[in-house]
C-alpha cells in the first residue's frame, strides 16, 4: 500500500457520502460496465521506496558506460562537460522543478525571468535578435526550423549538408512525412559540405552546420550565397560551446540558429531531456514556434515578464498555429541560463578554447598512429574523425577494456547507407571537452594504437 | 459538507509574497568578476588563433553576465521565491494534472548509473537502460491497453504529431488516400495543430448539450477520406465519453483510426483502458499522470503506443529484448523514422517507471479513484458558488462557469482565478475548454488532502462575496504577488524578447 494518497480510510467514506455514493467504484458508475476492468490491471501490486531502489540498483548497475567506469571520449551532440554543484542545485530547486508552464504571470516570474535572461543568452550567442523559450532538442528544433523556412517562402525543398548529425537529417525526414518536403542531402567531400552540385533552386532552407557532425569546420558563405542567389532560408545549426568563440549564426547571415544545448548544464542523460536552442531574425518572428517571453510592466510600473505574441500558437491559432508545440524544455532552457551565468563571458570562452586544445593535443598524437589515419585536413573545433584499420565498432569494443568510453562510429550514427562518408564502418568519432587531461589523452591513445591493431 | 472538527489537519497553501523587483543578472554583473572553476589539465595552452583559422573566430567577445557565485546562488533563489510550485501548494490547472512529484523519482534520475550515460555508448554497455526502457513499455502498454510503444517522443504535441505519422504510413501501407481529421470542437489546441503538420485537413465537430461528442453529428462527417478521429476520454470538459464504443464503430466502419490523447489518462488509471474503448493509438503525457514534474514548461514526455497492427510503424530504433535474454536497439520494419535527436527524455522515463512500481497495479487505480473523488467532491462543494457548466457526475477535473458573475457583477473568470491566487492557490485553467463560457476548470488531482479541498472552496466562497460587495478588489486582483496584473498588450506592442532590445 505504498502511495501518495492523503485520505483517510474515514474521509473517503465521509466524501463518498458528500456525494451520495457508497463505494469508490461508485464513482465510474456512468462508465459502461462492459468496458470497466473488472480485476484491474496486470501489474504486480506497489512497492515501497526502498524496494524499488533495490530494482532500479539493477538497471544501474548493467550499464557499464557511466562516467564513473569509462572515460568519455564521445561526443556527437552530447557531450561530458562539467556541471558544477552550484548549477546543479539551483537547477534542481523544486519552485522550477514543480511549476507548470508559466500561464499566470503573476506566480511565475522567476521562471519568466529566468526565461527572458536565457533568451538575451541564446539570442547573444546565436548573434540573431530573438531566441524562443526552448525546444524538445536539437533534432527537433531543426524541424521548427525547416517548418518556418517552408512557411516563409512558400516552398517544400529542403537543401541539407550531409554534415548534419545523421539523427538530426532523419528526424527532419520523418516528419517530413507529414508536412511533404523534399529532402536533397549535399554530400561530403574530404571532411566537408560539397555545394556545387546540388540543386538549390526552389529551395525553401540551406542548412548547414557549424561544425559539421564529424567535428570539421566548412565555410558557411557558401551555403549562405547559396540561399542568397535562390530566395531560400539559411539555417545555420551549430554547437553552442563552440559559439562561444566561433563566428556566430548571425555573423555567417543565418536567418535561423539551431542547437543543442546540452553542453549547458544538462548531464549526457542516456540522449534526454536535452534542450533545443533555436534563434531567428526579426523578419520571422510571427513564424516562430513556441514559447517567447516578453518584457513589459504591472499596473504599479514595475518591470513583469511575460510569454508573448501568443497569437502565433496552438491553442489560440488551432490548426493554423505555426507549430504544434505547448510543453517544452524549460527547466533544462533555466538550467542554462545559470550554468552560463557561472561561467559568464569569460568562462565560456575558456571551456570552448580548451576543448579545443584538448581535441588538438588529442588528434596530434592519434593521428600519429599505425592503423589511423585522419578522415580530411580541415580544420576542427571539438572532435575530429579517423579512420581506423580496425572496425570501429571492434576498436571501441577494445578500448572499454582500458577504461574508455572511446568515441563513437560513424557507423553507429549514421548506418552504412547514409552515404555521408565513404567508410563508416571504419570510422570512429573522437570528441574532448574541458574535463579530459593531459594524462587521459595519453593514456588514451596508448589504448588506441593497441586497439588497432 | 463540514469539515470535521478534529485536531490537526490543517490545511496551507502558500500565497507568494514580496513586491520588490529582482535585477536581471546582466544588470547584477561586474565586468571582471567570476564564478567558474576548471580541472586542472596540463594540455598545453594554445591560442585560439592556432588551433582555429582566424576566417572562423569571432573578432568580438559574446558578452555574458559576470557574476560571483555567491551573486548567482542568490539572484536564482530570489527568482524561485517568484515562483508558485506544487511544492508551495494546491496547483488545481484544470488539464496539466499538477499532482505531487514523489521526491524518490527525482532522486533515480539523479543517479549517474542512469544520468551518466552517453546516449550514443553502444547496446552492450548500456543495458540497463535498454531494459529499464523495454520494461516503462510493458508497463504502459498494460496501462493503455495497447501492443507496443515508443518512447520517443519529448511531450504530448510531439506524441501527437507522431501519432498522426503512424495513422498515415498506415492508409498509405494499405494504398488508401485519406484527407482529413476529426476533432471535437472541445479539443486541445495541439490537436488540430498536429493534424495539421501530420498533412492532413481538420473537421470539426460540435459538442451536444451533454458536453460528448455528438454521435450523429460524428457519423454525418465520416467517410472514406477520413484518416482517423481524435479524442481524449474523459474529454476535455472533464466527462467521461459514453459512447465511445458506439464512437469507436463507427470509425472503424469507414477504415479510420481511433487516436487518444492521454493528457487526461489520469481518472481512468486501472479503471478502463483505451485499448479497449476502441483506440488505436495513444499518447500518454508522463509529466501529469506519471507524475513527473512539469519543469515550468518541460521537460515531458509523449510516449505513444499503438495496436497491434500498427506496431511496425513505430519510431525506431527500439529497445528491444531478444530471444537470449540480451537487449538491443532494433527498427520496427517499416518504421516512420526517428522523432526524437536520441531515444527521447530519458531520464523523465526513468522518473515514470519508478511511479508506476511504488504504485503497482493496485496503486494506480487508487490514484485514478482519488483523483476522480477529489474532483467531484470540489465540483459538489462548489455548486453553489460556481456551478458545473455540464451538470453530471465528472471524472478527474470538473468545468466550472462564471457566467453569471460576468453578468451579475461583471467580474470574469480570470479574476476569480487572479483573486484565488493571492489566497494562496493556483488559479485554474480559464477559458479552456472554447466551448464554455467563462470557463473554469479545477483538477486538484490526488494528492491533495480533503482539508486543502475545503480550503480551496471556502476562498472560492470568499471571493464569490467580494465579486458582489467590492468587486473591483477582485478585478484588480492580485495586488500581493510578485507582481500585479501584466501589460500583456504591451509586451506584444513593443516587443522586449532580450536584455539587448529593452537597452535600444
Ligand atoms: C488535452 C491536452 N492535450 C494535449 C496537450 C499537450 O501536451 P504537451 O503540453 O505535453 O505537449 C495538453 C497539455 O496541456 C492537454 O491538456
Amino acid at each position: 500500500m505504498a502511495d501518495y494518497l492523503p485520505h483517510t480510510s474515514e474521509e473517503v467514506v465521509d466524501m463518498l457520502d458528500f456525494l451520495g455514493l457508497s463505494t469508490l467504484d461508485d464513482l465510474f458508475a456512468h462508465v459502461p460496465a462492459a468496458l470497466r476492468l473488472s480485476q484491474g490491471l496486470d501489474m504486480a501490486p506497489g512497492l515501497s521506496e526502498p524496494d524499488v531502489a533495490d530494482i532500479f540498483a539493477e538497471y544501474t548497475s548493467a550499464n557499464e558506460a557511466t562516467l564513473a567506469n569509462l572515460v568519455c571520449f564521445a561526443g556527437a551532440g552530447a557531450y561530458d562537460h562539467e556541471v558544477p554543484a552550484v548549477v546543479k542545485m539551483l537547477g534542481s530547486r523544486s519552485e522550477f522543478v514543480t511549476a507548470y508552464t508559466p500561464y499566470q504571470p503573476e506566480v511565475a516570474q522567476g521562471i519568466l525571468q529566468a526565461i527572458f535572461e536565457y533568451q538575451t543568452m541564446i539570442s547573444r550567442l546565436s548573434g540573431l535578435p530573438i531566441a524562443n523559450a526552448s525546444l524538445y532538442d536539437g533534432a527537433t528544433a531543426l524541424v521548427e526550423a525547416v517548418n518556418m523556412a517552408a512557411g516563409s517562402t512558400g516552398r517544400s525543398k529542403l537543401v541539407i549538408s550531409a554534415g548534419v548529425h545523421p539523427h538530426w537529417r532523419e528526424t527532419v525526414r520523418t516528419f517530413a512525412q507529414g508536412t511533404g518536403h523534399e529532402l536533397v542531402i549535399a554530400p561530403l567531400v574530404n571532411g566537408i559540405t560539397d555545394w556545387s552540385a546540388v540543386d538549390a533552386s526552389d529551395a525553401a532552407a540551406i542548412v548547414a552546420t557549424y561544425p559539421n557532425y564529424l567535428g570539421f569546420l566548412e565555410d558557411l558563405s557558401v551555403p549562405k550565397s547559396l540561399a542568397t542567389q535562390n530566395d531560400a532560408l539559411f539555417i545555420a545549426c551549430g554547437d553552442p560551446v563552440a559559439a562561444g568563440v566561433l563566428k556566430t549564426a548571425g555573423q555567417w547571415g543565418a536567418d535561423i540558429y539551431v542547437g543543442e544545448g546540452q553542453p549547458f548544464g544538462t548531464a549526457l542523460s542516456f540522449g534526454g531531456p536535452y534542450l533545443g536552442l533555436f534563434a531567428c531574425t526579426e523578419a520571422q518572428i510571427r513564424r516562430l514556434p513556441g514559447r517567447l517571453v516578453g518584457e513589459t510592466v504591472d499596473t504599479e510600473g514595475r518591470r513583469a515578464f511575460v510569454t508573448t505574441l501568443r497569437a502565433r500558437e496552438q491553442d489560440i491559432r488551432r490548426e493554423k498555429a505555426t507549430s504544434n508545440v505547448c510543453t517544452n524544455q524549460t527547466l533544462m532552457a533555466v538550467t542554462a541560463a545559470i550554468q552560463l551565468s557561472y561561467l559568464g563571458t569569460h568562462g565560456l570562452r575558456e571551456v570552448a578554447t580548451r576543448c579545443a586544445q584538448g581535441a588538438r593535443y588529442a588528434y596530434d598524437q592519434i593521428v600519429a598512429l599505425d592503423g589511423v589515419s585522419a578522415v580530411s585536413d580541415q580544420p576542427f573545433f571539438r572532435e575530429f574523425a579517423v579512420i581506423t584499420s580496425q572496425p570501429a565498432d571492434l576498436v571501441l569494443e577494445r578500448l572499454v577494456a582500458d577504461g574508455f568510453l572511446g568515441g563513437l562510429s560513424a557507423n553507429s550514427l549514421a548506418g552504412t547507407k547514409d552515404g555521408s562518408l565513404a567508410d563508416p564502418t571504419h570510422t570512429l568519432l573522437i570528441s574532448v571537452t574541458e574535463k579530459r587531461t593531459k594524462a587521459e589523452i595519453d593514456s588514451y591513445a596508448a589504448a588506441l594504437a593497441k586497439a588497432v591493431k | 459538507m463540514t469539515m470535521r472538527a478534529q485536531p490537526g489537519g490543517r490545511a496551507s497553501s502558500a500565497p507568494l509574497l514580496g513586491n520588490g523587483t529582482e535585477p536581471t543578472i546582466f544588470e547584477m554583473s561586474v565586468a571582471g568578476r567570476s564564478a567558474y572553476q576548471l580541472r586542472t589539465t596540463h594540455i598545453p595552452a594554445k591560442t585560439l588563433e592556432e588551433l582555429v583559422p582566424s576566417a572562423h573566430l569571432n573578432p568580438d567577445v559574446v558578452p555574458l553576465a559576470e557574476v560571483s557565485e555567491r551573486d548567482l546562488v542568490a539572484h536564482f533563489t530570489r527568482l524561485s521565491h517568484r515562483q508558485f510550485a506544487v511544492d508551495l501548494g494546491a496547483y488545481p490547472l484544470g488539464s496539466c494534472t499538477m499532482k505531487y512529484n514523489p521526491k524518490f523519482c527525482d532522486s533515480v534520475a539523479a543517479d549517474p548509473g542512469l544520468n551518466s550515460v552517453h546516449p550514443g555508448a553502444p547496446a552492450a554497455l548500456t543495458q540497463g537502460w535498454l531494459r529499464l526502457m523495454v520494461d516503462l513499455e510493458e508497463k504502459l502498454c498494460e496501462v493503455t491497453g495497447m501492443a507496443a510503444a515508443t518512447l520517443q517522443p519529448s511531450a504530448g504535441a510531439a506524441g501527437e504529431l507522431t501519432g498522426l505519422l503512424l495513422m498515415r504510413a498506415y492508409h498509405e501501407a494499405r494504398g488508401d488516400v485519406r484527407k482529413r481529421v476529426i476533432i471535437p470542437d472541445s479539443a486541445h489546441g495541439t490537436n488540430p495543430a498536429s493534424v495539421t503538420l501530420g498533412g492532413y485537413e481538420v473537421t470539426t465537430i460540435p459538442s451536444d448539450e451533454r458536453g460528448l461528442v455528438d454521435l450523429d453529428a460524428l457519423k454525418k462527417v465520416l467517410g472514406p477520406d477520413v484518416a482517423g478521429i481524435m479524442l481524449t476520454n474523459p474529454n476535455t470538459v472533464g466527462l467521461f465519453e459514453e459512447e465511445i464504443t458506439e464512437i469507436a464503430a463507427a470509425v472503424h466502419e469507414v477504415g479510420g483510426l481511433l487516436y487518444y490523447d492521454g493528457a487526461n489518462l489520469n481518472a481512468i488509471l486501472g479503471v478502463v483502458r483505451p485499448g479497449d474503448m476502441g483506440f488505436d493509438i495513444v499518447h500518454m503525457n508522463l509529466h501529469k499522470t506519471f507524475a513527473t514534474p512539469h519543469g515550468g514548461g518541460g521537460p515531458g514526455a509523449g510516449p505513444v503506443a499503438v495496436a497491434a497492427r500498427l506496431a511496425e510503424y513505430l519510431p525506431g530504433p527500439k529497445a528491444t529484448k531478444l530471444a537470449d535474454g540480451t537487449y538491443d536497439w532494433v527498427q520496427p520494419e517499416n518504421s516512420i523514422g526517428r522523432v526524437h535527436g536520441w531515444h527521447g527524455n530519458a531520464m523523465v522515463l526513468a522518473r515514470a517507471l519508478a511511479y508506476i512500481d511504488v504504485h503497482g497495479g493496485d496503486g494506480l487505480t487508487r490514484v485514478a479513484q482519488h483523483a476522480v473523488l477529489n474532483a467531484n467532491w470540489l465540483r459538489h462543494r462548489l455548486r453553489h458558488v460556481l456551478p458545473a457548466a455540464y451538470d453530471r457526475p465528472c471524472m478527474h477535473e470538473c468545468v466550472l462557469t462564471a457566467s453569471a458573475f460576468k453578468q451579475q457583477h461583471s467580474v470574469k473568470a480570470l479574476d476569480l482565478a487572479k483573486r484565488l491566487m493571492e489566497k494562496g492557490f493556483h488559479a485554474p485553467t480559464v477559458y479552456f475548454p472554447l466551448i464554455v463560457d467563462e470557463a473554469l476548470m479545477f483538477e486538484p488531482t490526488e494528492t491533495e488532502s480533503l482539508q486543502t479541498l475545503e480550503a480551496m472552496a471556502q476562498a472560492l466562497e470568499e471571493i464569490a462575496v467580494e465579486a458582489a460587495e467590492t468587486p473591483d478588489l477582485v478585478r484588480n486582483a492580485p495586488t500581493a504577488t510578485p507582481v500585479s496584473r501584466v501589460d500583456e498588450a504591451r509586451a506584444a506592442r513593443q516587443l522586449i524578447p532580450t536584455e539587448d532590445a529593452a537597452q535600444r
